[in-house]
């Protein structure tokens, strides 16, 4: 017997980057989140070779639940191939030799930051959204422990107000991304800077979300299955962007959600946002076999929820 | 006739404490009121005639003795009943008519009339047509009904105050000296409505400067001079 | 030599506010002392006493905003039972939102300045479940008809508006759900004599109109003649004497009590 059949070889990190422990309390926590769905547990959140607030909680998350047969996606507002969307995807195959795909319908895994993919997913995918600002109570009760009580009492009066006070002010809810929603009937989120456009994907949806909050040092998680309803009056509908009528115009993908480019004589054309969708649909229309999976919209219009 | 009210060794006085001392009002008296009846209360000023009545409405506290008035709901000491009991019996069997209107601000004189109709359960609209009677009835004019009695000279407010006391039959009325500051024509209207109030079971307990006005519905007197 | 009054034998009706034996220190500082009250249903309850006599004390215990350090309060209604001061967190708000109507002398506790007043007014109703926008909007508008307010300023923030106006808001937000008890500790004070009138009218006529149980806190003792039906005065976190409004003005008992009626201008 030696000292070295005793011990495992040196590695310069963990697999996986994170080291045991935190990938462990990781784990509890997304456990907790499951089981509590849309309350927000706090976690440790640990140093990753990231600035705090570039996805930091959703890198720790997706670390966490990597292995080396794990196919990772990893988009910035739609579009795989941001810089910053890019670096996260190679370091997560650096850390764990898993390998990466830029089609949603291949991965396992899909870190995101601000969209949710067109195409739906399925019961095996797992989605995780960075948060910036966990906390929806944040704008109407600045005090945290007060705001905590007031989600453990459902106190979410004040919120109501802020879209009554809107609907009075503007005479429309003001409130674009990040818009706060009732999950499972009990707990009020706010899901990430996502469009009013992908929230109602998240309801009664077949995947698991997992969100995270680096900087904040929040978990919360919306499970398969589970009811994402955003705060609306009885008699004043919810209202999804305006995108349905619109065409890409490097693709012509109809009735997905668009980035809006400006054009040189004031006017502007659209993008959609979906990269990876767009990328199919461009290779569909040049006579390429590809696989285009069922989006949540059809003709700009969200089919009605399972 | 069935008594409405039996007072025995009814004792009242004053303690003002800033000057460490008592005043005795009146000690020991005792009566017995039938319905229908109308008691006169005599005695020089300073007496304790008003502070009588007073007493029983329990405005004021007294010291010692009973006053058992016989209500719709049971037999009852005026003196030592509970306020909120006495409230109830303020709103629908003891009256009480004095000298002064207590006017509110911004509340029109027909509104201050119907108020115990309204206390007593009338509709608004019924209650206010009774109210126009009674103030026509005591020579209030048409054009004051919807004024602020605030500002109304004192024979005016002591009309709506007339009104006002005497628009609900009680079972007891207490009257101090609601003749004062009247003019002829009132005076008639408030005899008229005290006779017909005490042919109809109201017994009264008074105080009037000039009992002249009341001599014929007068059936006992009382002088409270020691 | 007084006499002692007996236990109410003609009203049957449960007192909707029964507040027993509650004492409340902080520190070396009894600000309340051994205090019981009872208010029945439709009936005003006034508390005077100087500033620091604990009025204003108790009256947050009955918003169930402060708990004591001994006794117990009931509410005679449907929903609840037993000794209020016990209900958790969550229970205490759902009961001090659907029943308990307060108006605060400072404004700046009971409303947000910032936001509409409609919009404070829609907050009660929002607590209590409501998700209509239109019903809000209306019964916001109607609470604050009842109170006077000039509905052409329905959505200004309290903040731009006088002091008279937004007790009115504070009025309009208490009674939005028809509370059962409406608790006012100095509703007037500090208001220009000409709007103190028309905020006492107010109450005057929505108590008439509506019953509501009221108790109202006021060292004024002119507010307290012109609305309570009963008086309790207070001194020093004690109860010196209790009695209806008229007794209490015209034969006071206590010292302290001769000595304030003495002092009414």
């Amino acid at each position: 017997m030696s000292l070295s059949s005793l011990t495992k070889p040196w590695q310069p990190m963990s697999y996986g980057f994170l080291d045991a422990s935190a990938k462990r309390e990781i784990r509890r926590k997304m456990l907790k989140a499951v089981a509590v769905p849309g309350c927000q547990m706090p976690y440790a959140s640990r140093e990753v070779p990231m600035a705090r607030g570039w996805g930091t909680g959703g890198l720790q998350v997706s670390l966490t639940l990597i292995n080396p047969k794990t196919c990772v996606k990893v988009i910035d507002q739609g579009a795989d191939d941001s810089v910053n969307a890019a670096s996260i995807r190679r370091f997560l195959a650096d850390v764990s030799g898993a390998p990466t795909t830029l089609d949603t319908l291949q991965a396992d895994l899909i870190q995101s930051r601000h969209r949710i993919p067109e195409e739906k997913l399925a019961a095996h995918q797992t989605l995780v959204l960075q948060v910036p600002n966990p906390e929806p109570l944040r704008s109407v009760q600045p005090n945290m422990s007060i705001a905590r009580q007031m989600h453990a009492d459902a106190d979410y009066g004040r919120m109501w107000l802020q879209l009554y006070e809107q609907i009075v002010r503007s005479g429309r809810v003001m409130q674009g991304a990040s818009y706060p929603a009732m999950v499972n009937g009990r707990h009020v989120m706010t899901p990430s800077p996502i469009p009013r456009w992908d929230v109602p994907k998240l309801h009664m949806a077949q995947h698991l979300t997992i969100l995270s909050a680096g900087r904040e040092k929040r978990i919360f998680a919306v499970p398969p299955f589970t009811r994402v309803e955003p705060l609306v009056f009885d008699d004043v509908p919810y209202k999804v962007e305006d995108h349905g009528d619109l065409t890409c115009n490097r693709s012509g993908a109809r009735g997905f959600f668009m980035n809006e480019i400006p054009l040189p004589d004031g006017s502007s054309t659209h993008e959609i946002s979906d990269s990876d969708y767009g990328v199919k649909t461009i290779r569909a229309r040049d006579g390429e076999t590809v696989e285009m999976g069922a989006t949540w919209y059809n003709n700009g219009q969200m089919e009605d929820a399972q | 006739m069935s008594v409405v009210l039996e007072v025995q060794r009814l004792t009242k006085g004053f303690t003002m404490h800033h000057l460490n001392s008592h005043l005795a009002a009146f000690s020991d008296v005792s009566f017995d009121l039938h319905a229908g009846e109308f008691l006169l209360l005599k005695g020089h000023n300073g007496a304790g005639k008003s502070t009588l009545l007073r007493t029983l409405y329990r405005s004021y506290l007294a010291q010692s003795g009973q006053a058992l008035f016989h209500s719709q709901y049971g037999v009852i000491d005026l003196l030592r009943a509970a306020d909120v009991d006495l409230a109830l019996l303020r709103r629908s069997e003891i009256g009480f008519v004095t000298q002064f209107l207590v006017a509110r601000p911004r509340v029109s004189a027909e509104a201050l009339v119907a108020e115990p109709l309204r206390r007593a359960g009338r509709d608004a609209a019924s209650a206010r047509e009774e109210a126009r009677h009674w103030l026509n009835a005591f020579g209030v004019k048409q054009s004051l009904w919807r004024a602020y009695p605030t500002t109304f000279s004192g024979g005016e407010q002591q009309k709506v105050n007339l009104a006002r006391a005497l628009i609900l039959p009680q079972k007891l009325l207490l009257l101090d000296e609601p003749t004062a500051s009247l003019d002829a024509g009132a005076r008639a209207a408030l005899v008229a409505r005290l006779a017909e109030l005490k042919s109809n079971g109201t017994a009264m307990i008074g105080v009037f400067h000039h009992p002249d006005d009341v001599a014929h519905l007068i059936d006992r007197v009382i002088d409270l001079t020691p | 030599m007084t006499i002692t009054l007996d236990a109410p034998r003609l009203v049957k009706t449960k007192a909707l506010l029964s507040i027993r034996n509650v004492s409340k220190s902080y520190g070396s500082v009894a600000a309340v002392r051994d205090v019981s009250a009872t208010a029945y249903p439709g009936e005003v309850l006034g508390i005077v006493g100087e500033s620091g006599s604990g009025k204003s004390t108790l009256l947050r215990m009955m918003n169930l905003e402060e708990i004591p350090d001994c006794g117990d309060y009931t509410l005679d209604l449907p929903e609840v039972s037993g000794n209020l001061f016990e209900l958790d967190r969550f229970e205490r708000r759902m009961l001090c939102a659907k029943r308990i109507g307060i108006v605060y002398q400072n404004p700046h506790l009971g409303l947000l300045m910032d936001h509409t007043s409609s919009g404070n007014v829609a907050e009660r109703l929002l607590v209590a479940g409501e998700r209509r926008f239109g019903e809000l909007r209306a019964r916001a508008q109607e609470a604050l008809a009842a109170s006077e307010f000039p509905l052409d300023r329905l959505d200004d923030p309290p903040r731009d508006l006088s002091g008279g106006m937004q007790q009115r808001v504070q009025l309009a937000k208490a009674i939005a759900l028809e509370p059962a008890l409406l608790l006012l500790d100095e509703p007037t004070t500090g208001l220009d004599v000409s709007v103190q009138a028309l905020v006492l009218d107010t109450l005057k006529r929505l108590q008439q109109e509506r019953q509501i149980t009221m108790v109202l806190v006021s060292h004024d003792l002119g507010v307290i003649r012109t609305l309570a039906d009963r008086v309790m005065v207070m001194r020093r976190g004690q109860v010196v004497e209790a009695g209806l409004v008229d007794q209490i003005f015209q034969d006071p008992q206590h010292p302290y009590t001769q000595q304030l009626v003495h002092a009414k201008l």
